[in-house]
């Protein structure tokens, strides 16, 4: 027998010695425990996720839908970012190129084509995002075949967009809402802030292998 | 680079033997004292400040409780359906009974890629399999690259924490190790300074390394996903970066839907650091997909049993394997926090380690660690999925000391804690106990010859102080009381 019978056999064996019922499945007691919990009303909750993940150490710019491409270029100017790593399938892939920023560099090819490049000669990635989530100050990042996963762990500074009506009270409405078990893709990530660890003597410090830098664009206003 | 991995071999876990001697010494060296404590009263407040509401707390810990039971209720169901998915999504899955048998697994896959350096995020199943040792014999360095095991490989150590395992360190030894041991680096006491240190040495190893390895927090059935849970950054560079990734797991990780994941990985991070959530949650659900730019090419899961099959043949202990891995139970332990990690010699210390290494490395090897207990309760109540620890100590030095009951397979080790003297003793104090004329006159004797008791008791007296008859029995002083 493998060990993979071996193993399935002693637990099937296991699990007749069992006296108590089996236990329900949980899906309405989490679903009925999310539902008791207090609700941010929806109007506040792009505020409550912009303070908690400033909170967390991750620079928070509101901006006006329509202009992001400029605050977008203040961020770049005022941190020195000489190249920021893009993604030129994706719609705000498409508004950078047609704003002219300097310095832009697509991921166009696969990583094992340039991975020393991108370890040592990228400044700062931008990405967009699936949502955030306002309970714990928290990013939805949903890589994929245009904008790959590396984007948002390798360059030193991350920035992200987050459009304010895309924000969900907490993590089990965003696996509800967004369905997200209808479509997996290789890499779904939750973020929330920059890299960090507390393994010397527990004190905190930023930048431990990720970017040591998150700047989020929290879009607002009308929808375009 | 071989200075990474030289004195892997030194410390090797050495459950039991010896534990009352190593205990002994971390009790009389005021420096890990001070270490241990100082950490730990940090980690129980920044716990208590996650949980301001007992009311609210006490339902989470009951629907934590409720979504593992129900898990390992369809252990093995739940096992097949994560298989078959995971290998839908293209990942290649292995499963191990022993150690030798994963590190064999994982040895073979690194040889068909050629690997020279595998990097490691953080997996205590690898370290419960002793991976680097075995890597290391085959020629292979297997490099750790979370900050705080990165730390303890380059001492030649050992975690000493489950989540924090340069717990025992200063960062006056963490400078001193990084000069002597990191070419090129001048002593430094600033903790942004040595992080950035370990980072710059690590990234080159990102890139160079053929394979990477991680653990898994939770392994989710209906979609084939694994789920990981860090701060740092390194577990999702060896689960993206490196041509091929290996996830290594023990079997009671899964649970059956992603929605089942939310209120334990929200308890986890609250129980184990006071952190309301962790900076990443690394989502995987199979290797890179045609058209993608990055990702590894080649992903597989080695699902570990190593004694989880014999607790979860016992409906009591099979409650051991709800355990998430928070390490509340040592943070507030009054034990671990003074004697630390290393004293007791296996992978995981503190309460979980005494209650779940027994069925990894069998009682002969462990019988003293569930004595290692005040049995003052601490740990089942910070426990997020409500694990009796105590009741399963209390058990586990039972099964140490006796023959298995009729009816029940023996443990690994059964009774491997009897003594002939101690059984002999229980056995004249019961027959003494069931006859109450004998009784008495013992009583009668035993007080008024209580001078002659001697001051050395087999092995009483090692660790505690000589039993002596009171001068009066109870029943003579309630008599003495009714006149
Ligand atoms: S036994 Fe409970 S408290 Fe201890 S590590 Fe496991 S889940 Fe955490």
């Amino acid at each position: 027998m493998s060990a993979r019978d071996n193993i399935l056999a002693k637990l099937r064996a296991g699990a007749t010695h069992t006296t108590a019922p089996a236990p329900l499945n949980p899906d309405a007691a989490i679903a009925e425990h999310y539902a008791s919990l207090p609700r941010t009303p929806k109007e506040q909750l792009a505020q409550e996720f912009a303070e908690k993940i400033t909170a967390w150490h991750a620079e928070v710019h509101r901006v006006p839908r329509g202009q992001w491409v400029d605050k977008l270029k203040e961020v770049v100017a005022a941190k020195g970012i000489r190249n920021l790593l893009y993604a030129p399938a994706t719609t705000h892939g498409r508004a950078l190129e047609a704003a002219g920023i300097q310095g832009l560099k697509p991921y166009d090819r696969p990583i094992d084509e340039w991975k020393q490049a991108l370890f040592e000669n990228v400044d700062a990635a931008i990405t967009g995002t699936r949502g955030a989530i306002a309970e714990t100050g928290t990013m939805i990042v949903w890589p994929d075949a245009s904008e790959p996963r590396t984007m948002s762990l390798v360059p030193p500074i991350h920035i992200a967009l987050v459009d304010e009506d895309s924000v969900v009270p907490t993590l089990y409405d965003a696996i509800v809402q967004q369905k997200w078990t209808d479509g997996l893709p290789t890499n779904a990530l939750l973020v929330t802030g920059p890299s960090k660890t507390a393994d010397i003597q527990q004190t905190l410090a930023y930048g431990a292998h990720g970017p040591k830098e998150l700047v989020v664009l929290l879009l607002t206003g009308e929808a375009l | 680079m071989s200075h990474t991995t030289q004195n892997t071999h030194t410390l090797q876990f050495v459950p039991g033997a010896e534990f009352k001697r190593r205990a002994a010494e971390v009790v009389a060296n005021p420096f890990l004292r001070k270490s241990f404590r100082g950490a730990m009263d940090f980690l129980m407040a920044k716990r208590a400040a996650q949980f301001p509401d007992p009311e609210l707390l006490e339902r989470q810990r009951s629907l934590a409780e409720h979504i593992r039971r129900y898990s390992l209720s369809r252990l093995p169901q739940l096992l097949e359906q994560l298989e078959a998915n995971l290998v839908k999504n293209g990942v290649k899955v292995h499963w191990a009974e022993t150690p030798d048998e994963a590190n064999a697994i994982i040895l073979d896959i690194c040889r068909r890629h050629d690997t020279k350096l595998m990097v490691k995020g953080k997996s205590m199943v690898s370290e419960e399999v002793e991976l680097n040792h075995a890597m290391h014999d085959a020629g292979i360095d297997a490099l750790e690259s979370d900050m705080g095991e990165y730390i303890v490989q380059l001492a030649g150590e050992k975690p000493s924490h489950i989540i924090m395992p340069a717990i025992h360190k200063t960062k006056q030894q963490i400078a001193e190790l990084f000069a002597e041991k990191v070419p090129g680096v001048s002593y430094t006491e600033d903790v942004d300074a040595l992080i950035q240190i370990g980072r710059d040495v690590l990234r080159k190893k990102f890139m160079e390394a053929e394979v990477g390895l991680s653990g898994v927090n939770f392994a989710v059935a209906e979609t084939g996903t694994l789920c990981l849970v860090e701060n740092e950054g390194n577990g999702r560079m060896c689960t993206t970066v490196p041509n091929v990734h290996i996830a290594i797991t023990g079997i009671e990780k899964v649970v059956e839907k992603l929605e089942h994941v939310v209120p334990l990985y929200g308890l986890l991070t609250r129980s184990a650091t006071g952190q309301a959530i962790t900076t990443y949650f690394n989502v995987i659900t199979g290797p890179r997909r045609a058209g993608e730019k990055d990702g590894p090419q080649e992903m597989h899961l080695v699902l570990v049993d190593n004694g989880r099959t014999q607790a979860f043949a016992d409906e009591q202990m099979r409650q051991t394997l709800q355990c998430i891995r928070c390490g509340a139970c040592m943070n507030h332990c009054p034990v671990y926090t003074r004697i630390g990690g290393h004293a007791y010699g296996t992978t995981y210390p503190g309460p979980i380690g005494e209650i779940i290494s027994p069925h990894m490395m069998g009682l002969a090897a462990t019988h003293v660690l569930p004595g290692a207990s005040t049995l003052c309760g601490a740990c089942g109540e910070v426990c997020p999925v409500k694990i009796p620890i105590p009741d399963l100590l209390i058990r586990l030095r039972e099964e140490a000391t006796h023959d298995a009951k009729p009816g029940h397979a023996p443990l690994v080790g059964q009774g491997a804690g009897k003594t002939a003297f101690a059984s002999l003793a229980y056995k004249g104090f019961a027959f003494l106990y069931s006859r109450p004329a004998l009784y008495r006159l013992f009583a009668w004797t035993a007080t008024r010859f209580r001078f002659l008791t001697p001051a050395k008791q087999a092995g009483w007296t090692d660790s505690r102080t000589p039993l002596k008859p009171a001068a009066k029995s109870l029943r003579d002083l309630l008599a003495e009381r009714r006149r």
